[in-house]
């Protein structure tokens, strides 16, 4: 139906450029266009649809009784689903204390690789090193630094002699902050790039004039580079922020949710809910209210954001 | 912005350089440092940073506790056929995306980056059932399409960028001479792009290669699934894990897509910042 409207509007649509049929124009351009468009239609936007769909339903997997529409069932159960509550409490904990401190890392090492300082290659080269890792490896890696007898983190602390180390990873207090760190770590270098092409575009010379003025480097970085590399810090924060709060394979290796469901993301929640009890009905509730939330507190932030521009 | 950065205000930048090299650079040592030491180095309350008595044993233990060749040979079935078929069908969307102002380019702009935002838990339930509809649940080809679908986003932005770059004067030229559309995008637009479509599809097959969740979730039987899958089984049920052929897998694992971005960095670098770019 999407289909044949966008069709019908699309053939309404004069011909660009004036050259040429404009029928035989569009069916070039759906000729070019289908063989992308058909996978994404069935395997992108359909499941999408079918996804907030199930969430109204009483699906389950593997049974044989057919589905039926149960209505705002789901939801109601959810709201009173106190382990999922925490579950989301800790997920946007966890979102929060990953993109916040990544964004404020990332412009730094952004503001280093753009001065002019030898080196700059070498770190360029090794601050791209977590993007090219899977996941599962990065999970690993860190899971031998803080394993509590041959890792690195405690042998450190021993040499220092801060005591005896712990096991941070079944702390129930460490068990957070660590996965914290891993998550910083994970994704500095696709903040950094953004935030350096962002850098590489601020006028020279209006950097020039004002330490030309007197201006010291903190006023210029406020008055000069700052409004020019917002916009750019404003898209990567709200896109690490869903990343973050959507992320599994990482805390999946590294503690898959304990110790007593202390990182128990609300991925990982909704994955065990979903293939391990099979509710995908519920499952899919949830991720409805996920993706509920994250948009409202997304569309505040960003209309925050933008009107705190226009004040300024 | 040199003129008035004092020696003190240089050093600190380097000090704050070095900060973010060690940060950045020593878990992955310490990965390769496990991955060399023999198991009696693995137990002592104190590990160096440099195997004492470095060995291999690891690396020959972890192809006899894991079948890392089958897993390898799938994620890179997978990963090769999911980045070709995406190059293949993303370029002429992009194309269009990139060349025509329509409601069309508008939408697959939209959900270009609306996918960006897709919460996977949403979409993987529905996925499973489709997938188990057409019977590609357990199967690679189940798994390409995924991959083929969730590399798009990126696979399009980066090819509609380098098809802005090329000038339209070309294409003019040739259909003035009587080329039709597809002609001239495979006869002119197609080899002026291909730098960028390589780095497109080294990019799709590195993300393939590394991903897990999707792989997780549709591959049920150990002789289909993916090296990342493979690599968890190291860890047992409790997260007891044999250190050394975990730390060897896991570095045999990242090497390709190490190598394979390094090639590429510099291109996807500039395109990410080149499809931002709208005129």
């Amino acid at each position: 139906m999407t289909l044949a409207t966008a069709m019908t509007r699309s053939g309404r649509k004069a011909p660009e450029g004036g050259r040429g049929d404009g029928r035989r124009r569009d069916g070039a351009t759906w000729f070019l266009v289908l063989p992308a468009l058909i996978p994404i239609l069935i395997l992108s936007v359909g499941p999408l649809l079918y996804g907030i769909m199930l969430a109204f339903t009483d699906a389950q997997s593997g049974r044989t009784r057919s589905t039926q529409w149960v209505g705002l069932l789901n939801f109601q159960d959810l709201l009173h689903d106190t382990l999922f509550w925490d579950s989301f409490r800790i997920g946007l904990l966890w979102a929060v204390g990953v993109t916040v401190p990544q964004f404020v890392l990332a412009l730094g090492l952004a503001l280093l690789l753009n001065a002019n300082l030898r080196m700059r290659w070498l770190a360029r080269a090794l601050a791209i090193i977590p993007w090219a890792m899977p996941e599962v490896v990065v999970g690993i890696m860190w899971r031998l630094v803080y394993n509590p007898d041959a890792g690195i983190l405690n042998e450190t602390i021993r040499d220092l002699g801060l005591g005896d180390g712990r096991d941070w990873l079944t702390g129930l207090a460490t068990a957070l902050p660590a996965v914290i760190i891993v998550g910083i770590w994970a994704g500095m270098p696709q903040t950094t790039v953004a935030l350096l092409a962002g850098l590489q575009n601020t006028p020279h010379e209006l950097h020039e004039a004002a330490a030309l003025d007197g201006a010291g480097a903190w006023r210029r970085f406020r008055t000069v580079t700052w409004p020019a590399i917002r916009p750019v810090a404003l898209a990567i924060s709200a896109l690490n922020f869903i990343w973050n709060f959507n992320s599994f394979a990482l805390v999946y290796v590294l503690t898959s949710g304990g110790p007593g469901g202390r990182t128990r993301l609300p991925m990982l929640f909704a994955y065990e809910e979903a293939f391990r009890y099979g509710q995908f009905g519920y499952a899919a509730a949830m991720g409805c209210v996920m993706v509920a939330v994250i948009s409202v507190l997304l569309a505040l932030y960003l209309v925050g954001r933008l009107r705190g521009g226009e004040d300024a | 912005m040199s003129l008035r950065t004092g020696r003190t205000a240089r050093a600190g930048q380097y000090a704050a350089l070095l900060c973010y090299l060690v940060f950045l650079a020593f878990p992955f040592l310490w990965l390769i440092s496990t991955a060399f030491k023999p198991a009696r180095e693995l137990g002592s309350l104190h590990p160096t940073w440099i195997p004492e008595d470095p060995t291999l044993d690891n690396f020959r233990q972890a192809f006899d506790e894991q079948p890392l060749l089958r897993a390898a040979a799938n994620s890179l079935t997978a990963a090769l056929c999911a980045a070709l078929i995406a190059v293949v069908i993303a370029t002429p969307m992009a194309y269009v995306m990139a060349r025509h102002r329509g409601r069309l380019s508008t939408a697959a702009t939209g959900w270009v980056v609306v996918s960006q935002a897709f919460p996977f838990v949403l979409v993987i339930i529905p996925l499973f059932l489709v997938l188990k509809y057409l019977h590609l649940i357990n199967s690679l080809w189940g798994l390409i399409l995924v991959y083929v679908v969730w590399s798009l986003p990126f696979a399009l932005w980066m090819l509609a960028g380098y098809v802005r770059a090329v000038p339209p004067e070309l294409e003019e030229a040739a259909a003035v001479d009587g080329a039709g559309k597809a002609r001239i995008l495979v006869s002119v637009t197609a080899p002026l792009l291909a730098p960028g479509i390589v780095a497109t599809a080294l990019f799709a097959f590195i993300t393939a290669w590394n991903e897990f969740f999707f792989a997780l979730v549709l591959l049920k039987t150990p002789e289909k699934q993916t090296l990342p899958v493979v690599l968890t089984h190291f860890l047992g049920a409790e997260g007891v894990a044999d250190l050394g052929p975990l730390a060897a897998a896991a570095f045999l694992a990242t090497l390709p897509s190490l190598v394979l971005f390094a090639v590429i960095q510099k291109r996807i670098t500039g395109g990410l910042t080149a499809g931002a770019v709208k005129h």
